[in-house]
């Protein structure tokens, strides 16, 4: 029993974090029809600019742990919004209406080129980072086996939660949030409407990249090692997210990363911990096959 | 419509616009700034103590906005003069003028590969890198059934590469069978989990299929990792069996290949079967496309790739069409593998990550996806050209994804070549896809 609930806070752990990288999938998926393949390696450049950051307001004299961080927090978001837009800019603005395969493999190019860049500039091993966030409390003892909460995990899941309710508000109350539901829905229509298509699109993929970058900090947190190839691994499993919450439906992409997360740290707790991506990337399939519009989404009709 | 090289851009007057040139150059560094102050202007290294620190590149950092800068500035001032045209002009004559040298090309390339162990007999530098060469011709030629003709997008084509390998290493190693032998068996296998993957996920779209196969091939990786009992985990299988001249092995025994035939025994004897070995399975691989694609699936996979809700309409299965160009793809990956588990003499599960994958698949890209010639030339170019840049390996990668980007963007259908459908209605005339994607819309 103690070791469930010590696994379950771990899952909704992991689970948050995926949670947020999938909406950045979803959200392109629902705008533009297309998977961002480079999402999770934004992910991943939204942590090294973090540990980059941090390191860097370390050596010009900024100590305090809480100020740093929620500094390093906003230069993440904003540079890594940078890259979002630009990747948009560069590699799928000048394709929309292209056969399609080629925004596919134009995001698989990128997706290359971000981790080879990351490679490059900072070199190929992994970087620690020793924790920041001390402390913790523990919630309950019992024959010998405590089920441990950190500081670093309430964090991490307080973020979350703030992050999806501003960004819930945003997508259903603001300007911006009916044009990218109006872009969902059809994109030609809206642009007739006096939708800035362009305009919207660029925006839906600056605030998937600032999500991921809050989920690279975090990982970052977390884990406090990271390296060029962490976003490969985690952009399938935010993927798998936002297909099994079904995909296009912002709820279900977070439903989905918990979900995610939940199963993946049982199945190591459990089974094996060396299968845990298998156990993932199985889901991915199974849910294609059985269910593939999701938990929220809805049936999507080919048309011609 | 966004097509980049339409001739919009020769009707527009060749006037210089500095001004507007400059503010564009300017706002582009700004942002390339904004993108590489921390990733290049800051390198984390593990300092003395053990801890990571940061040391500042203003020189890098500096070079690097410089040039997006003038690189921008360059562009906007060409976009504005009548060079572009030009250029727009000459680029949209290459490929014509590439298909028409394509004639000459081919069996020069041809002859080249036939003569290339003659030729440098004494060199097995220059042996080695041709059968490099020609393992990734050919599974750039396997992997262009699937995406070239078929247009599916297989990001995990690397997993039927170890298949095939493991394949041939366990059995050679565990029954004792012969290359000849275990080379169909892979093949088959192989194939088999082609259909295994491919039949639930074949009736899916085809951007789910790219994920699919990209966490397939990532699957294999890890069961190889940890299957330990079976495949030797990480540490990889090691001596699997040299390939033999049809019994006759490559040594210096009596019944060894060289003194069958009254030779003096030399090492590179073996290098050459292997060669030749490769250029016929390569062969062997142009020649089963290029023969399926008069055949009719083979006309069902282009149509396919074309547009498949007009084939559903016509009454072609499209799960079982698919799922054929997947399984041959997968059976020339998996012919490849073996190749490669005799050559190496050992295999681990190192061979076979995401990287190699996209590797050939951008070979498959630039080389114009579903030409021949444009892949084995993308490969030559790709693989043997970085040899000669050797010290610029570490920037292989990088470049590799900054073309498949750039060709997206420029020439969507392939740098080299273009393959347009074998068969046409009639009068050969050439309907551009951009033209049936806006008739669609």
């Amino acid at each position: 029993m103690e070791y469930f609930l010590q696994q379950l806070i771990n899952g909704i752990v992991l689970g948050s974090i995926y949670g947020l990288v999938a909406i950045g999938y979803t959200m392109v998926y629902g705008i533009i029809g297309m998977i961002n393949f480079a999402h999770g390696d934004v992910f991943m450049v939204g942590a090294f600019l973090a540990l980059i950051a941090f390191l860097a307001l370390l050596a010009i004299g900024v100590t305090a742990i809480p100020l740093a961080l929620f500094l390093v927090l906003i230069v993440a978001m904003l540079l890594a919004a940078l890259y979002g837009w630009a990747v948009e800019r560069l590699a799928y603005r000048p394709l929309r209406g292209s056969h399609r395969l080629a925004p596919l493999i134009s995001a698989i190019g990128m997706s290359i080129v971000l981790q080879n860049y990351v490679q490059l500039a900072q070199g190929a091993r992994v970087k620690p980072l020793p924790p920041l966030i001390p402390g913790g409390y523990t919630l309950w003892e019992h024959n010998g086996f405590a089920v441990q909460l950190s500081n670093v995990q309430i964090i991490i899941v307080v973020t979350t939660l703030a992050l999806m309710i501003v960004f819930s508000w945003l997508v259903s109350a603001t300007k911006l949030g009916r044009n990218m539901r109006a872009c969902e829905q059809d994109l030609k229509m809206a642009s007739l409407v006096g939708v800035d298509i362009d305009r919207t699109i660029s925006l839906t993929f600056v605030i998937g990249a600032a999500l991921a970058a809050v989920a690279g900090v975090m990982y970052l947190l977390y884990y406090g090692v990271i390296d060029f190839f962490i976003g490969f691994i985690a952009g399938v499993k935010a993927f798998t997210a936002a297909v099994l919450g079904g995909i296009g439906s912002l709820p279900g992409a977070m439903l989905g990363g918990l979900l995610i997360g939940l199963i993946e740290t049982f199945w190591s707790a459990y089974f094996s911990a060396e299968y845990k991506d298998v156990a993932a990337f199985s889901i991915l399939v199974l849910v294609l096959i059985f269910m593939p519009t999701g938990i929220l989404g809805r049936p999507e009709v080919e048309k011609v | 419509m966004a097509v980049p090289n339409e001739p919009a851009t020769r009707a527009r007057p060749a006037k210089l616009d500095l001004a507007g040139a400059l503010k564009d150059a300017a706002l582009a560094a700004f942002v390339a700034f904004g993108l590489f102050s921390l990733m290049l202007g800051l390198r984390t290294d593990t300092g003395a103590s053990g801890r990571l620190q940061v040391s500042p590149r203003p020189g890098l950092l500096a070079t690097v906005v410089a040039a997006v800068f003038a690189g921008r500035l360059m562009v906007a001032l060409i976009a504005r003069s009548r060079i572009a045209a030009d250029f727009t002009r000459s680029v949209q004559t290459i490929t014509p003028q590439f298909e028409k040298l394509g004639r000459f090309v081919a069996p020069a390339l041809l002859a080249l590969a036939l003569l290339a162990p003659v030729l440098f007999y004494s060199n097995r530098y220059i042996l080695d890198l041709g059968i490099l060469v020609l393992t990734y011709i050919m599974l750039g030629w396997g992997l262009n059934i699937v995406v070239g003709l078929a247009g599916l997008l297989d990001l995990g084509y690397v997993a039927f590469y170890a298949v095939g390998a493991y394949a041939y290493a366990l059995l050679a190693q565990n029954f004792g069978l012969s290359f000849w032998i275990c080379l169909p068996l892979a093949g088959i296998l192989a194939a088999f989990w082609g259909v295994m993957l491919g039949f639930p996920v074949l009736r899916l779209r085809g951007d789910y299929l790219a994920i699919v196969t990209l966490a397939f091939g990532e699957i294999i990786r890890i069961v190889i990792i940890n299957w330990q009992s079976f495949t030797n985990g990480p540490n990889g299988i090691s001596g699997i069996p040299r390939p033999s001249f049809f019994g006759a092995p490559f040594n210096d025994s009596e019944a060894g290949f060289a003194a069958l035939f009254g030779l003096e025994f030399n090492p590179v004897h073996r290098i050459i079967f292997l060669f030749y070995l490769i250029l016929a399975l390569a062969l062997l691989t142009n020649f089963v496309t290029l023969r399926l694609r008069r055949l009719p699936i083979g006309r069902a996979w282009e149509a396919l790739r074309e547009d498949e809700i007009a084939c559903r309409s016509l009454g072609i299965n499209t799960t079982n069409t698919k799922l054929t160009a997947f399984a041959m793809g997968a059976m020339f990956g998996g012919f490849a593998g073996s190749f490669f588990a005799t050559r190496q003499g050992f295999i681990s599960p190192e061979s076979f990550v995401f990287m190699e994958s996209a590797l050939v698949l951008a070979i498959v890209v630039l080389g114009g996806m579903g030409s021949q010639l444009g892949v084995a030339v993308a490969a030559l170019v790709m693989i043997g050209g970085f040899e000669f840049f050797r010290q610029f390996e570490q920037f292989r990668m990088l470049v590799f994804g900054i073309a498949m980007v750039s060709i997206m963007v420029w020439r969507p259908r392939g740098l080299i070549a273009t393959r347009t459908p074998s068969v046409f209605l009639q009068k050969k005339k050439i309907i551009p896809a951009d033209i049936i994607e806006e008739a669609r819309q």
